[in-house]
């Protein structure tokens, strides 16, 4: 099947189940809560060697942030709710109670609370205080332009990670351009992230290598630069540049959202197939299937 | 439908009514609600007495008629809800540990005296020792809210030690005094010696008022956690001038006598 001219491959998203936290950064100014997003959603683009996949959500209006101020929230995820409460305090902790003016929020209902700002209150050296309002518990750590306000916990949950969708082009431009627009519509989608540079991952990996002490390597079915020296290349003659966006988001649905508003933004000119990257559904525990994703199989 | 208790006859000194609390109530049916034990002065007399009961419980009491004189309503409720539609007597609410008490005229003493949990609202004004420490009692409110769009009196929050008393009008003296923690806010004018023997906890006033010698002037700022609060307040109502918002705050630290934990913050945009 075909949106516009791009041909849907009859194939599926293998993705996983992971642990998922969304965490609000507000700040005296728009800039320094972009700046605090920056920096704690940076080198997390992967498990396989970030520990954890983070990425920026959505900016935060005033009149909708907890303190009224600026904000922007940000999702982590990581393969279980332990390890995703000590990326939350090693990060916040570097990247946001370093940043001038922020506070930090836990930005879902829901969940398991890890302890994140009961944590982080020893940075106060005994001068740090909590207050506790509508049964929410926070701590305020005397910094050195004032007080870093933080949540004493934040909450985790189920989630969902690994849902991607790989465009396949005629050359780098145009996979380029189509990656672009899809993850631009992407991006106004709530409860998902794309965890990579600008959203795009071009050295997608297959799990495994000839070097055993690599657990990945290069994805090298849709390498266009090997396609007639290797048997079990995925590419057609004339496709010459492969892109993979990876969503990670708060639940299944959210991520069929993105993955479908995705494909439907990437069927462009010169795009000649889009399709998902999977493990023979042996790995994941979510199949997510293109055909059913745009409604007709 | 909620259960209504309409008082049908004014005491001639106060009524002791603490069995009016979801809690009591709440498996009981009209006729039993009707003899349950209340004190008038020292002599015990039946509910039914001084308040008709209709409707079913429902987690909600709706109690009508000047209460004025009428003490202990919602002690030690755990749950539920309770609506008066008038003024209440003292010790409404005291030692309540959740639910919520609505008080659509003013409160008297001992509003919400050691109450460990829950909410109090009253529209109108409260009496002396809102949030306090019974005589004799090392800790006064422990949790929860009591938030009064009117005036208070003196000695609120008298050795609080958690929670949050929120005041739309003016507080009279000695708001905090000897309080182990916790959050006041009054948006209208303070009395004297505010904060006095404070160990811990903050207390925000909006308006100038005298601060004791023993505590020391730290900055000027602007505190992020009071937006919280803030915005929090507004949701119930009160009216908060947005320039609050932004601050910005003396903070004052003290008292030296004690602690020095504690904080008083002072609205520094006027």
């Amino acid at each position: 099947m075909k949106i516009k001219s791009t041909e849907i491959v009859d194939t599926f998203a293998e993705a996983f189940k992971m642990y998922g936290s969304r965490v609000i950064i507000t700040a005296e100014t728009k800039e320094w809560a972009m700046a605090a997003a920056q920096s704690i959603t940076g080198f997390a683009t992967s498990v396989i060697g970030c520990k954890c996949e983070a990425g920026i959500e959505a900016e935060i209006a005033t009149e909708d942030s907890p303190d009224l101020r600026p904000g922007v929230s940000v999702l982590f995820f990581a393969m279980d709710a332990e390890s995703l409460g000590k990326r939350l305090v090693e990060r916040i902790g570097q990247c946001v109670m370093t940043c001038p003016s922020t506070a930090c929020y836990n930005g879902i209902d829901e969940g398991t609370a890890v302890t994140v700002g009961g944590q982080l209150r020893y940075f106060g050296d005994g001068y740090q205080s909590s207050k506790v309002m509508a049964d929410n518990k926070f701590w305020r750590i005397p910094v050195m332009d004032g007080e870093f306000l933080i949540d004493n916990s934040f909450n985790v949950q189920k989630s969902v990670g690994g849902g991607n969708i790989l465009i396949l082009g005629k050359n780098q431009k145009a996979t380029l351009k189509a990656a672009s627009a899809a993850t631009k519509a992407m991006r106004q989608l709530k409860d998902i992230i794309l965890p990579f540079p600008n959203g795009v991952v071009r050295s997608g990996s297959k799990v495994g290598s000839k070097y055993k002490s690599l657990i990945a390597s290069t994805n090298h079915a849709y390498c266009p630069t090997l396609r007639s020296v290797i048997k079990n290349t995925e590419l057609d003659e004339g496709i010459n540049s492969v892109l993979e966006i990876v969503i990670d988001g708060l639940n299944i649905e959210a991520v069929e959202e993105a993955m479908r508003v995705g494909m439907t933004a990437a069927a462009k000119p010169g795009i000649k197939k889009i399709s998902a990257g999977n493990y023979g559904g042996n790995l994941g525990q979510y199949h997510i299937k293109l055909h059913e994703l745009i409604g007709a199989k | 439908m909620a259960l209504k208790l309409k008082l049908h006859t004014q005491p001639d000194v106060p009524l002791e009514v603490d069995c009016i609390s979801p809690d009591r109530l709440q498996s009981l049916s009209n006729s039993e609600i009707s003899k349950q034990t209340i004190f008038h002065g020292n002599r015990q007399v039946n509910l039914g007495d001084f308040f008709d009961c209709i409707g079913d419980f429902d987690n909600e009491i709706i109690i009508e008629g000047d209460c004025s004189n009428i003490k202990h309503i919602g002690t030690a409720m755990s749950f539920g809800q309770i609506t008066i539609e008038g003024d209440v007597g003292t010790h409404t609410g005291a030692v309540m540990s959740g639910g919520e008490i609505n008080i659509e005229g003013s409160g008297a003493d001992w509003l919400g005296a050691e109450m460990l949990g829950g909410r109090i609202t009253v529209k109108g004004d409260a009496g002396h020792m809102v949030g306090s420490a019974y005589r004799g009692s090392a800790q006064g409110m422990q949790g929860g809210e009591i938030i009064v769009h009117g005036n208070v009196r003196n000695e609120m929050g008298h050795a609080m030690r958690r929670g949050l008393i929120a005041v739309g009008g003016n507080a009279d003296d000695f708001a905090g005094v000897n309080m182990l923690a916790g959050t006041i806010i009054v948006l209208g004018d303070m009395g004297i010696r505010t904060g006095a023997g404070m160990k811990r906890g903050s207390i925000i006033c909006q308006n100038i008022i005298d601060i004791l010698p023993t505590f020391s002037r730290s900055c000027d700022y602007q505190p992020s956690f009071l937006r919280q609060y803030y915005k929090y307040l507004k949701s119930m109502g009160l009216t908060i001038n947005d320039s609050f918002l932004d601050g910005p705050f003396e903070r004052w630290c003290g008292d030296s006598v004690e602690l020095n934990r504690g904080e008083i913050l002072l609205y520094a945009g006027k």
